[in-house]
């Protein structure tokens, strides 16, 4: 997303894709933008406002626009295992592992969360911009395996309750116990007498659920969830504050951090990658290469001491020599500062290391620190 | 609804004109649209200016906006305040969120500016 400011151009509702949240959004006189191809909600209140709702209290989140994949089948989780860098085979039925998939050369295609539904089912959500293109590579990657891709990301609504006070405004809505509920874990239930799919997994660094519907059910969900939130102080969030919020939690968007043309290791994912894994899988002989001849990249983040804040696209300079480039950046409403993150040559990614950002021609002073920003106390 | 003692651009920037000199800020619906300001770049006293040059930047937590000078002249003083309190370009944008006081180099390029109706009918349904 670039500038939204004044005279910035204006959604084009009619070549988008909509969530079934649309009219809610609208009432609660969101501005929508365009992301990954649909029509989105980037603010309400405002970014600061919202943010600090959901490090606060909680913030309730329309991600209708991610992808659902259900990969089913007696091969299923053999199927997955060879199609994506972790081992699916290893979660216990209600249980999720963040992923990739990659291509052959190792780069990184997207990143994933691989839920496992049951002994012979998975669900795979992926990014909105990307959905199709991992349906699309799943579908060709299950071939000659027992398992079939059943792509339901417009069939599903996703609504994420996140923020301190998340567990107690859902707590009586819904038949799931979520003290039973683990962070990286999912049960079937009702929410509001809806039936559900109800994650223990978010973007935020915060304490939260995900709430996968059928598609109709949407706003009906996120009404439930508004009603039941008003007296711990629920807010509707937009993009721009789950941008503010992944950030300070350290957390990589693709576009960004991520991309065809960057492996898991210079993302700093390398523990997500299960070389050891039984049998072969797409991009592994690229990945041990890359694995032993280290990276040539590191994803650091920054810390700007100087005047003005880095963003996106932004020269990082060591001294006079140029080292790499910043992929996001924003003021931190938590931390009050600005911060970034930024793929630097490995030599220069220490913490503590003092590098310039060039913003509008001028040299800015950045240090290295190590991520994430923020991280809750538990 | 905008203030009718103002000029403005269509940029979005304001025009105070007062003698020889102006005072200039972004309206209200500009910082509406930016969002939270969180840090505004802005050239010291003695900058020269060129009508609808740039003369600084407006951040939000999101965006990047370029400011553009209503007028030409030169920097007699820039906002102190804004280097501490961004926000008031969003609390008081009329006000003590002023970016600028140009020294007018050319007094009959007011005579370019938008009028408060003109203005008003732009942002319409904006």
């Amino acid at each position: 997303m670039t500038d939204s400011g004044p005279g910035g151009a204006s959604a084009d509702a009619e070549h988008l894709h909509t969530t079934a949240l649309l009219d809610v959004h609208r009432a609660l006189g969101a501005r929508l933008i365009e992301f990954g191809g649909w029509l989105m909600p980037v603010q309400y209140a405002g970014i600061r406002e919202e943010h600090r709702a959901v490090r606060e209290r909680a913030g309730l989140f329309d991600l209708s626009h991610m992808g659902e994949l259900f990969v089913e089948g007696g091969d299923a989780g053999d199927a997955l295992a060879a199609a994506v860098v972790t081992d699916p085979r290893s979660l216990a039925v209600g249980r999720a592992q963040y992923s990739m998939i990659t291509a052959p050369d190792g780069g990184i295609i997207d990143d994933l969360i691989v839920y496992r539904l049951g002994p012979e089912r998975f669900m795979v959500v992926a990014n909105a911009g990307n959905a199709a293109t991992v349906s699309d590579t799943l579908v060709e990657r299950l071939a000659g395996w027992k398992a079939v891709l059943d792509d339901r990301s417009l069939a599903t609504s996703l609504v994420a309750i996140q923020g301190p006070r998340s567990v107690e405004i859902l707590r009586p809505l819904t038949t799931v116990d979520l003290d039973a509920l683990r962070y990286y874990a999912i049960a079937e239930g009702d929410v509001a007498g809806i039936p559900a799919h109800v994650a223990r997994t978010g973007y935020t660094g915060e304490d939260g659920f995900e709430l996968f519907v059928e598609w109709g059910k949407g706003p009906a969900t996120w009404d439930a969830l508004m009603a039941a939130g008003q007296d711990a102080g629920i807010a509707p969030i937009g993009l721009g504050a789950r941008d503010t919020l992944r950030l300070e939690a350290g957390m990589p968007l693709y576009g960004n951090e991520l991309d065809r043309g960057t492996n898991p290791f210079e993302a700093g994912l390398g523990r997500v990658v299960k070389l050891d894994k039984p049998g072969d899988f797409v991009g592994r002989a690229a990945l041990e290469r890359a694995k032993r001849a280290g990276p040539d990249k590191r994803l650091v983040g920054l810390v700007v001491t100087g005047r003005g804040i880095a963003r996106h696209g932004y020269p990082v300079d060591a001294g006079e020599r140029r080292t790499g480039i910043v992929t996001s950046g924003t003021q931190s409403p938590t931390l009050g500062k600005p911060i970034a993150m930024a793929y630097v040559q490995p030599a220069d990614g220490e913490p503590g290391t003092i590098l310039d950002v060039e913003i509008r021609d001028q040299r800015v002073d950045a240090e290295v620190v190590p991520l994430p920003f923020y991280k809750r106390a538990r | 609804m905008v203030p009718s003692d103002l000029r403005y651009t269509t940029d979005h920037e304001w025009v105070r004109v007062d003698g020889d000199t102006a005072t200039v800020g972004i309206t209200e619906f500009a910082a509406g649209q930016l969002g939270d300001v969180v840090f505004v770049d802005l050239p010291s006293a003695g900058t020269k200016l060129d009508q609808f040059g740039t003369f600084g930047v407006v951040e939000s937590v999101k965006a990047v906006s370029d400011l553009y000078a209503p007028l030409s002249g030169e920097v007699a003083e820039a906002n102190a305040d804004l280097g501490t309190k961004p926000e008031l370009v969003n609390s008081d944008p009329y006000g003590a969120g002023w970016m600028i006081r140009i020294r007018l180099g050319d007094a009959a390029q007011v005579a370019s500016l938008l009028e408060p109706d003109a203005y008003e009918k732009l942002t319409a349904g904006g």
